[in-house]
């Protein structure tokens, strides 16, 4: 009797996760479904290679986007994956185990939860009230700062899977520390370091809020990435969702697809070509 | 070049390297600290002119240079926990079913499905939720619950669906990957011979991942909670785009209202004069504050069950 | 292999150091631009922002003018008249548009010294509606309006709207009166109105770019830009809100009639702003607000929108270039304006205009020949 009852609440409980996982799934498959159908039909050249069309016509396209997005990225990445990587350095070859160490790696979990939208607020007034210019470089600043701490994460992951008999070997022979970490820890778990930085790229390619405040947008291509406003797909899908334009609703599906389609890219390389032996 | 060149060459290269790598990781602190004080003194107009009425008033009329960000705080609050109370119990199925039941090749699809959700921009969400989720929910969901649950004044009025109760769906869409992704972090700290132990006591499955998994896990899991909560207080754009961006106080979920990173997005850049602009970064300072606490707390939480303080012990 | 991986890694981490070490000292080096014909004028680029309201017609008059002028790129964002005048007074933008002049405190806090404010367009805002099955235009009266507004009429049903428009049947719909969430010119002019007409609205609310907008239904909703506004009342049926009157015709939105001063049902109209604008002297800082105006045609939801300029600009490329842009736009531009409904400013103000253009200098040597 009882165990009819321990079995039916055992199978009850399984059920009910069962059920939830399948419930959890379907807005995952709603929503792609809705931006792969609405999305593919605008997809054409010219979105790839024209500028927005002039407000309220029809036509054009997201190249300018695009590139914004690509070159935003590039300069978040030059800024944010050395930083991260070279403070997961420290955290794992130098001090593992001080207060320093165990302050840098609670504020770096800590940062990791801020939202995106104050580093807008403080990097605006940081960078582009300060270089009167709304700019590239500040989108690229704001997003290199939230990358920094998932490369720090993911890297000090990677360095501390390192066997510390490698380490031990290189002393042994009398080799320097830094030629240790660079030409031997580094190269061992370049792969997890770079799916890391993947990751972190993909996780920062598709923020709008810091952007609104620092990369404003552009509907032609830039000149300077110090001086000119660029655009980017995310910022310019919000413009076009916001509007009463159904040519724009088109192209905010279509710039959600290609979005969707660059982060998942970075996601799959990163998991599989850069998969790590060592995991 | 001789030996004891190379020597000098090799241990200044060790000093450049160790402290560049100091250097940096100081700087990461550095940057939190400034983070927070760019925000404390920039908003110093609006604190010392409001004090902490500023947190309890509910006007935000710019006209009349008087602000208060009690709405934003409510609105913010209300679709985070609509949004907790509808992933948490997902989520933290979800990572039952992906930890403890699922066979291996449906955890790896499952899972990478769940990260894929984690994956999607938040503009992405917002466009989805502005010609989708709020049509749907305009026109059956919300009518369908005010039929039945009207009584409960959190359901009563005309359905707009841009409101807190879409905010929330949104954010319980996105929270939902943080919840399950760490809860599964921390049950998976469980040690095996707990599971093995319970059931060797005969119990079953349910028993075992409720006696052995779960409470061991339970503070983790509060942690996961409060991780999922954190990003969902400070969500911008999906939230901004479907919950009606109107700065008042009702008690129905069918009420349009605002968030606070949601009146950043739209009125920080807008500001014309330094009292309003002071104020908006208040709200910021606030949601810093908030989020910081959570995040101290829950990250405290989640460390205690599934990786010491110390950096030398990896799961 | 793992050599060859620890090379690269150890060259990528020592230019990095380099480079952070070096710090942002170098942040002045521009991109070549791509223009290959070079021209006598170098290139140049403009950063604008602000006002929604003239932006159909300013991003066809850019079109328009780039088509003459390659050399000068007009980068022009929304983002709302707040936007405008803020970041005009920081200097991060070249120049601003915004449908609600700046007020002496505002100018006082401009950092690049004297701004010149510059009517570029003259439109009409309109009621528009999303509710199905009635006429493309009905009658609301000001008190109607303010009491949309305030809340108090919360259904099309209500008796008041159906005492204007006794052959319409209005469905039983919530009202969904949206508006603005950014501080906005268009918010400034609809609010000037619904002071003008209630003394209630004047006291209560009062009039300004951002507002404590009334929501005692809790069904209001703010969006961001004209565009924001048309999106929301285009996709939300029951909604209303104001926008101007391009955007509801490229976007097919129905728009309401309005009862003017003079006692007149009028649709939004070139005509009809046209008319609300003559009764107004506009004075020598061009700073008026025409709403309400009298006269039979006068619509009575119109108003201006200016560029804002400062008048010593620092870099005389671009301050060449936006002189003579802007000289452009406010003579043979205004011919783009009717085919978007917005009226083509009268010769005598654009003159005065030219004339405040002729002001404008960098290094003392005045820009427009």
């Amino acid at each position: 009797m009882i165990n009819t009852r321990r079995n039916f609440v055992n199978k009850l409980m399984l059920g009910l996760f069962s059920v939830a996982t399948f419930v959890a799934l379907v807005p995952l498959f709603a929503l792609l479904g809705y931006v792969i159908k609405n999305g593919i039909t605008s997809l054409n050249l010219d979105f790839f290679t024209k500028l927005p069309a002039v407000m309220g016509m029809s036509g054009g396209g997201m190249a300018n986007a695009i590139a914004g997005t690509l070159i935003l990225i590039a300069i978040a990445s030059i800024i944010g994956i050395p930083i991260g990587i070279l403070v997961a350095i420290y955290l794992t070859e130098y001090d593992r185990y001080s207060w320093l160490s165990t302050t840098v790696r609670f504020t770096t979990d800590v940062l990791t939860g801020i939202p995106s939208i104050i580093i807008g607020i403080v990097v605006s007034m940081a960078i582009v009230a300060k270089t009167k210019h709304f700019s590239a470089f500040a989108g690229g600043v704001s997003l290199a700062v939230i990358m920094i701490p998932l490369v720090i994460r993911s890297t000090e992951e990677m360095l501390k899977l390192v066997p510390h008999a490698i380490r031990e070997a290189g002393y042994a022979l009398g080799i320097s520390q830094r030629r240790i970490i660079l030409n031997i820890v580094l190269p061992t778990a370049a792969k997890g370091i770079i799916t890391g930085a993947m990751l972190a790229v993909a996780r920062v390619s598709g923020e709008t809020a810091p952007l609104l405040f620092t990369a404003l947008g552009n509907q032609y291509w830039t000149h300077s990435l110090f001086k000119d406003p660029i655009a980017s797909l995310p910022v310019q899908i919000y413009t076009y969702a916001t509007s009463p334009y159904d040519e724009w609703h088109r192209q905010a599906w279509a710039g959600s697809l290609v979005l969707i389609a660059i982060i998942l890219c970075l996601n799959l390389i990163a998991r599989f070509a850069f998969r790590s032996r060592s995991n | 070049m001789s030996t004891d060149n190379n020597r000098l060459y090799e241990s200044m290269g060790d000093k450049v390297l160790r402290y560049v790598t100091l250097l940096m990781a100081i700087l990461v602190v550095i940057l939190m600290i400034w983070i927070g004080w760019q925000m404390f003194s920039s908003s110093q107009e609006s604190i010392q002119h409001f004090g902490w009425a500023f947190i309890t008033s509910r006007v935000w009329d710019p006209v009349h240079h008087i602000f208060g960000a009690l709405p934003f705080i409510y609105g913010t609050i209300v679709t985070s926990v609509v949004a907790l109370i509808i992933a948490a119990p997902i989520g933290i199925s979800v990572a039952i079913f992906l930890n403890e039941m699922a066979p291996s090749t449906i955890r790896k699809v499952v899972a990478f499905l769940v990260e894929l959700l984690a994956a999607i921009p938040s503009v992405v969400y917002g466009l989805w939720g502005i010609f989708v989720l709020a049509p749907v929910l305009r026109q059956s969901v919300e009518p369908w619950l005010t039929k039945w649950f009207g009584f409960i004044p959190w359901f009563k009025g005309a359905p707009v669906g841009f409101d807190m109760f879409g905010g929330g769906i949104i954010l319980a869409i996105m929270i939902l990957p943080t919840i399950t992704s760490i809860s599964r972090e921390v049950m998976a700290a469980v040690p095996t011979a707990h599971r093995e132990a319970a059931l060797a006591l005969g119990a079953t499955k349910w028993e075992m991942i409720r006696l052995s998994v779960l409470s061991y896990s339970k503070s983790g899991i509060l942690g996961s909670i409060m991780l999922g909560l954190g990003r969902a207080l400070g969500e911008t754009m999906a939230v901004t785009m479907v919950i009606g961006n109107m700065p008042k106080i009702s008690s129905s979920l069918f009420s349009s209202a605002y968030s606070m990173a949601a009146v950043i997005a739209n009125e920080f850049t807008e500001a014309t004069y330094s009292l309003y602009l002071s104020s908006c970064i208040e709200i910021g300072l606030i949601l810093f504050g908030i989020t910081l606490l959570l995040n101290i707390f829950a990250r405290l939480l989640v460390w205690s069950v599934a990786r010491g303080p110390k950096g030398g012990h990896l799961v | 292999m793992i050599r060859k991986t620890g090379r690269i890694l150890t060259a990528v981490l020592t230019g990095v150091l380099a480079i952070s070490l070096v710090g942002c000292g170098s942040q002045n080096q521009t991109q070549s631009s791509s223009g290959t014909q070079q021209t006598s004028d170098a290139a140049v680029t403009l950063t604008g922002a602000g006002s929604t309201f003239v932006q159909p017609l300013l991003m066809q008059q850019v079109a328009e003018y780039q088509k003459n002028h390659s050399n000068v790129t007009i980068n022009y964002q929304g983002g709302g008249s707040g936007f405008g005048i803020q970041h005009l007074s920081d200097q991060t933008i070249d120049f601003g548009a915004t449908d609600a002049f700046m007020t002496d405190d505002q100018l006082s806090k401009a950092q690049g010294g004297k701004v010149l404010q510059l009517p570029v367009a003259l439109g009409a805002v309109t009621l528009s509606y999303n509710v199905p099955g009635i006429p493309e235009h009905i009658k609301i009266s000001p008190e109607n309006l303010a009491n949309i507004y305030f809340g108090k009429i919360k259904n099309w049903n209500d008796p008041a709207l159906a005492k204007d428009n006794p052959d319409v049947k209005f469905p039983d719909l919530a009202i969904i009166p949206i508006h603005r969430s950014e501080g906005s010119g268009t918010t400034s002019i609809f609010t000037h109105y619904l002071s003008a007409i209630s003394p209630d609205w004047n006291s209560q609310v009062g009039s300004g770019t951002s507002v404590n907008w009334p929501n005692p239904t809790g069904k209001a909703l703010g969006a961001k830009g004209n565009p924001g506004v048309a999106g929301a009342v285009k996709s939300t049926s029951g909604a209303i809100g104001y926008i101007e009157l391009a955007y509801a015709l490229q976007n097919k939105i129905p728009y309401a009639y309005m009862f003017n001063k003079d006692g007149k049902w009028v649709l939004p109209s070139l005509e009809g702003a046209s008319a609300d604008a003559a009764s107004f002297q506009v004075p020598d800082d061009m700073r008026v607000n025409i709403v309400n105006g009298p006269g039979a045609a006068a619509y009575p939801i119109s108003g201006f929108s200016w560029a804002l300029i400062y008048q010593n600009q620092t870099d005389k490329a671009k301050g060449t270039a936006m002189v003579n842009f802007l000289n452009w736009a406010l003579h043979d531009g205004q011919k783009l304006a009717p085919s978007l409904s917005y009226v083509p400013l009268p010769d005598n103000l654009t003159a005065r205009e030219t004339a405040m253009l002729k002001t404008v200098t960098s290094g003392g040597q005045p820009l427009l020949k």
